[in-house]
């Protein structure tokens, strides 16, 4: 007799002497997350003063997205005498990922479509690692297609039904779809549209798309709003829309500035040779297949647990107080150049002298708290008779989660075993403060039943499957597009080159993406690499 | 008196048509062809009826008491009818039909005797032309109310054989309740002894339906499911008619013994015929080990590896003494090694490279098996196969599923093989369809080293030719992102399968 089936046989004990049935046989998991104890002491600044000093040429602080991309540009460039110094005990930011014995499932960032011609470091970094295949800069390339999401892709469960893709059809009237047709319609015509300079109304990264005043306006505006003035009204169309909202920038629609909304429709028209537009790349573990490759080209110069509590500028650098957690020790690095890749929240409290424009600009940033859970089962739940089969990622209509997706879709099996779930939940419908208060605040076992009793509608014999619920709380998971932001004057601020200390994160974007991230890190890198004069080709044109 | 006797002529008929229609049922149930059985037993029926009325006249006087006798054995012999046939049949096969005809016949024949002695005994209360008009009317409409219910509730809630349990206690109770109209000349006493027995026999019957019916099926399939078993992977069925042996796998065909050696020759002997060195050879899915029987006919193969994903599977196929019969024995051969694995794991970490790779895998119905005909997984196969080595796979249907067998062909292309499709007939299957890839030019054998039962050298040639209605059409090739050959493959076995 194992634990379990000692659990299940006390749980009917209890049941017979008058308790709550199945008590004893809830799964059992833990509640995860950023390490709030380094980031608590950080703040509080009972840390051991510096001990030994080093002199670097730049130093790159944060080993998310951003961090490892600009790491990874200025490996390429042959620039040796940096380092990357992440808080956490490990490299990833938002693609984190974890691993058990069934799979390795993301706790973050789980694809990236198939990136558009603008998003050339993004397509340079996927011929180095083998997955597009040729000359990257090929307006159709081709995709390994093991990379590629496997069908079926994608279904909803609406009206107690699986239907296949996630625009809302069953049920849908016939206003509601004419008005499906506008909105594609529209859609696809900012999604063509160029200024004088032929750049596109809506690009990624961002930074590239037309500054038409008439799209600019579309920031002072929100998403939901915006559609409303089009004379789209359908429930299921805001439905899928605020959902979309959600998914990519962890607030609704209602929040969301039409401009962020229009940019998750238009900007995504990368092509392939074996692959339809829209197409996404995806792994088991999520981005971290991604993020775990550019570590490997950092190399040695990745840093964890090293928590950097005081910046300041002077003429002769930039000097960084590193706290190392493994040893317990801290160091003093003078560099010649910061890069700084983690979220900007922190810096204005450990930088001497920061500029109040900025620290202004900074505090006006606002963050999505996060819910991820993985899931982890004795055998896939069955398949309903009718309607569309399992798929890779699976959403509920109307409900507050984001669906899941299947961390073993990708694996090149036959024979359905074991698998794990990954849950996603943006704390999207309270303010930001409050979510996150909530987040941290909520026990696991709240969490965990609240979990089950979504996922159970469309999967009854979900309770008799899961082994594991594994839950990861992130308070700033990602920056909020919020209406006026994108193109406001907070952004406008951060975006100013410093001297020796460059910003670069997807907080400068004001949407946390991967092709942002890594657009924010390289353009960082090839400034540095600009002011010690070093020869390289670029990674952005 | 008269309403009396007239209800009786409603409830003999209405017993008489549901004898006829129970062995008409039962008889196409057990022997199929429903136009051939139902004709048959109805015409042998109204003969034998006809044959009663013409008997009836040899039937004296003591109408009453040949009736209630007459009444008696029809109940007893019709309430039987179908349990006795069903046992029948399930044990003895050979004399069924005799037995059936026999049944219809004498039940026909009783039948046939009453309508004739309720007449004669109403002609003492009616003039004629009132006794003919609502005798006729009566038995028709009994007919009229059995053919009704028969198929609407009692073959279907009740069952053919507590069906014609109730009719035949139905006919004693018109014999009690005659009995008790002609107390006055009637040996009551004798005849109400008889009822009871016949009434207990039926009741017993009828109560006791449900273990009799299991009885009969259960030895009925005896001779025919000769194995079953649910694995975590698929439902095995094994079943067996006279010599014909078949495999279901959830229930779809997967082998006839009668024809298996069709596909199997076909799927083989054109590729392995044509190597000069066989030494290595990878078998994918073919847990039967019919594939492998045929490849350890040739010498030159010293090792065969072959990888079935259910264990269930390969242990049947080497253990059951009809199955190692029917394969030689071929999993049990010391060149074979048998693993049972997940083929696309497996391959992914296998570092072998072989002279013949046969991928035999189910038919591409799921998005679970439709990755095993992707371009990634031909890729992956490909790494597998020696430079001048050959592969063939099972590519369903050209004739049934036309676009599915060119998409095939496209995907091996897409993958960088050079494809030879052919195909062969198998009856039980069809026209199918078969493709060997290959990275250098293939050419079919000139002649076959070993003696083969479908193929000759000659006949291989035209394999590989296609006639117009199963011609290559344009069609796009089937990756991991799309698999867009699951929905041809399920558009086009929708079209065949109705």
């Amino acid at each position: 007799m194992n634990r379990r089936d000692f659990l299940k046989t006390m749980g009917a004990v209890a049941c017979m002497s008058g308790c709550t049935p199945r008590a004893g046989a809830f799964p059992e998991g833990e509640l995860l997350g950023a390490s709030g104890i380094l980031g608590h002491r950080l703040r509080d600044g009972r840390l051991p003063a510096p001990g030994s000093k080093r002199r670097l040429h730049i130093a790159i602080v944060g080993a998310g997205v951003s961090g490892l991309s600009a790491g990874w540009a200025l490996a390429r460039a042959g620039v040796d005498d940096f380092a990357v110094l992440e808080l956490e005990p490990e490299a990833g930011g938002n693609t984190r990922a974890g691993r058990n014995a069934v799979a390795a499932y993301p706790w973050g960032a789980h694809y990236l479509p198939i990136p558009s011609q603008e998003s050339v470091a993004t397509r340079i970094m996927l011929a180095e690692f083998g997955v597009l295949q040729g000359d990257p800069s090929d307006p159709r390339p081709r995709y390994d297609e093991l990379h590629l999401c496997h069908a079926p892709q994608e279904r909803l469960y609406i009206n107690g039904l699986w239907q296949e893709g996630l625009m809302p059809h069953v049920g849908a009237s016939q206003r509601d779809r004419e008005q499906f047709q506008r909105f594609e319609g529209l859609m696809q015509s900012y999604k063509h549209r160029r200024d004088a300079q032929g750049r596109k109304a809506f690009a990624i990264p961002m930074a590239l798309s037309a500054r038409d005043p008439d799209l600019l306006a579309l920031d002072q505006v929100s998403f939901r709003d915006f559609l409303y003035a089009q004379g789209l009204d359908s429930a299921p169309l805001h439905w899928y829309t605020d959902y979309s909202c959600r998914d990519d920038y962890g607030c609704t629609a209602a929040e969301t500035s039409a401009w962020a909304g229009m940019h998750y429709f238009c900007c995504r028209d990368g092509e392939a040779v074996n692959a339809a537009t829209g197409s996404v790349l995806t792994w088991p573990e999520g981005n971290a297949w991604l993020t775990r490759r550019l570590a490997e080209k950092v190399g040695s110069r990745l840093q964890t647990g090293a928590v950097v509590f005081r910046v300041e500028e002077n003429r002769s650098g930039v000097e960084l107080d590193v706290y190392h957690a493994g040893e317990n020790r801290s160091e003093r690095i003078t560099a010649d150049h910061v890069i700084w890749a983690a979220q900007l929240f922190a810096l204005p409290r450990i930088q001497q002298g920061c500029r109040a424009d900025l620290a202004a600009a900074i505090s006006r940033l606002s963050h999505a708290p996060w819910l991820t859970a993985n899931l982890t089962l004795r055998a896939p739940p069955a398949a309903a008779p009718t309607g569309a089969p399992r798929s890779w990622d699976n959403v509920l209509y109307g409900t507050p989660s984001l669906g899941y997706v299947v961390a073993t879709h990708q694996h090149m099996r036959v024979s359905s075993g074991p698998t794990v779930l990954t849950y996603y939940r943006a704390l999207a419908n309270e303010k930001p403060a409050s979510g996150r208060q909530r987040l941290l605040q909520t026990p696991w076992r709240i969490w965990a039943e609240d979990i089950m009793r979504e996922l159970s509608a469309p999967h009854p014999d979900l309770p008799q499957l899961v082994q594991r619920i594994d839950i990861w709380r992130n308070g700033h998971a990602m920056v909020r597009p919020t209406v006026g932001f994108i193109w406001g004057k907070a952004r406008e601020c951060l975006l100013q080159p410093g001297r020796r200390l460059h910003l670069a994160h997807a907080d400068l974007s004001g949407f946390s993406v991967f092709e942002e991230a890594q657009y924010r890190g390289v353009l960082a890198a090839e400034r540095v690499l600009r002011a010690l004069v070093v020869k390289h080709g670029s990674l952005l044109a | 008196m008269r309403p009396a006797l007239l209800i009786t002529v409603f409830l003999i008929a209405s017993c008489g048509l549901a004898y006829e229609l129970v062995a008409g049922a039962l008889a196409s149930y057990l022997l199929g062809d429903s136009v051939t059985q139902f004709s048959t037993v109805i015409g042998t029926y109204l003969f034998a009826m006809g044959i009663g009325s013409w008997l009836s006249k040899y039937i004296g006087g003591r109408l009453a008491l040949r009736f209630v006798q007459v009444e008696l054995l029809v109940g007893v012999l019709g309430g039987i009818s179908a349990a006795v046939l069903f046992l029948l049949y399930a044990w003895v096969e050979g004399p069924f039909r005799l037995a059936l005809y026999l049944m219809v016949l004498l039940i026909g024949v009783l039948v046939g005797l009453e309508i004739p002695l309720v007449m004669r005994i109403l002609r003492q209360h009616v003039n004629f032309r009132d006794l003919v008009s609502q005798v006729l009317t009566f038995d028709y409409l009994g007919a009229l109310a059995v053919s009704l219910l028969f198929p609407l509730v009692l073959a279907p809630h009740l069952g053919l054989v507590r069906s014609s349990f109730m009719f035949g206690l139905l006919n004693v109770a018109v014999a009690v309740w005659t009995i008790r109209l002609f107390r006055d000349e009637l040996p009551v006493r004798a005849l109400y002894m008889q009822c009871s027995l016949a009434a207990l026999l039926l009741g017993a019957g009828f109560v006791g339906a449900e273990r009799l019916t299991t009885l009969a099926e259960e030895s009925m399939y005896a001779d025919r499911i000769v194995y079953t078993e649910s694995t975590p992977y698929q439902r095995i069925v094994l079943t067996r008619w006279r010599d014909d042996l078949r495999l279901f796998l959830n229930g779809n065909l997967q082998f006839s013994s009668h024809d298996e050696y069709r596909y199997h020759e076909a799927l083989i002997h054109p590729a392995l015929a044509m190597l000069p060195h066989p030494a290595r050879v990878l078998v994918l899915g073919g847990g039967d080990g019919l594939a492998l029987r045929e490849i350890l006919k040739y010498p030159a193969v010293h090792e065969i590896t072959l990888v079935d994903l259910d264990p269930a599977m390969t242990h049947l196929f080497s253990h059951h003494p009809l199955l190692t019969r029917l394969n030689g024995n071929a999993l049990n051969s010391p060149r074979a090694h048998v693993i049972n694995a997940d083929a696309l794991i497996w391959l992914e970490q296998d570092g072998g490279r072989y002279d013949f790779i046969v991928a035999d895998f189910p038919d591409p119905s799921n998005y679970a098996v439709g990755k095993l005909y992707t371009e990634a997984f031909y890729r992956l196969l490909d790494r597998h196969l020696k430079e001048d080595g050959l592969a063939v796979i099972q590519s369903t249907s050209p004739m049934y599923a036309r676009r599915s067998f060119w998409t095939i062909v496209a995907t091996l292309e897409a993958a960088g093989l050079q494809t030879s499709p052919y195909h062969a007939l198998v009856p039980s299957f069809g026209e199918w369809g078969y493709i060997i890839a290959s990275h250098r030019p293939y050419r079919p054998p000139a002649n076959y080293p070993i003696p083969l039962r479908s193929l000759s050298a000659a006949s291989t040639q035209g394999l590989f030719t296609f006639p117009p209605d199963m011609e290559r059409l344009p069609v796009e090739v089937n990756h991991l992102n799309n698999q867009r050959l699951v929905r041809i493959f399920e558009e086009e076995w929708h079209e065949v399968i109705r």
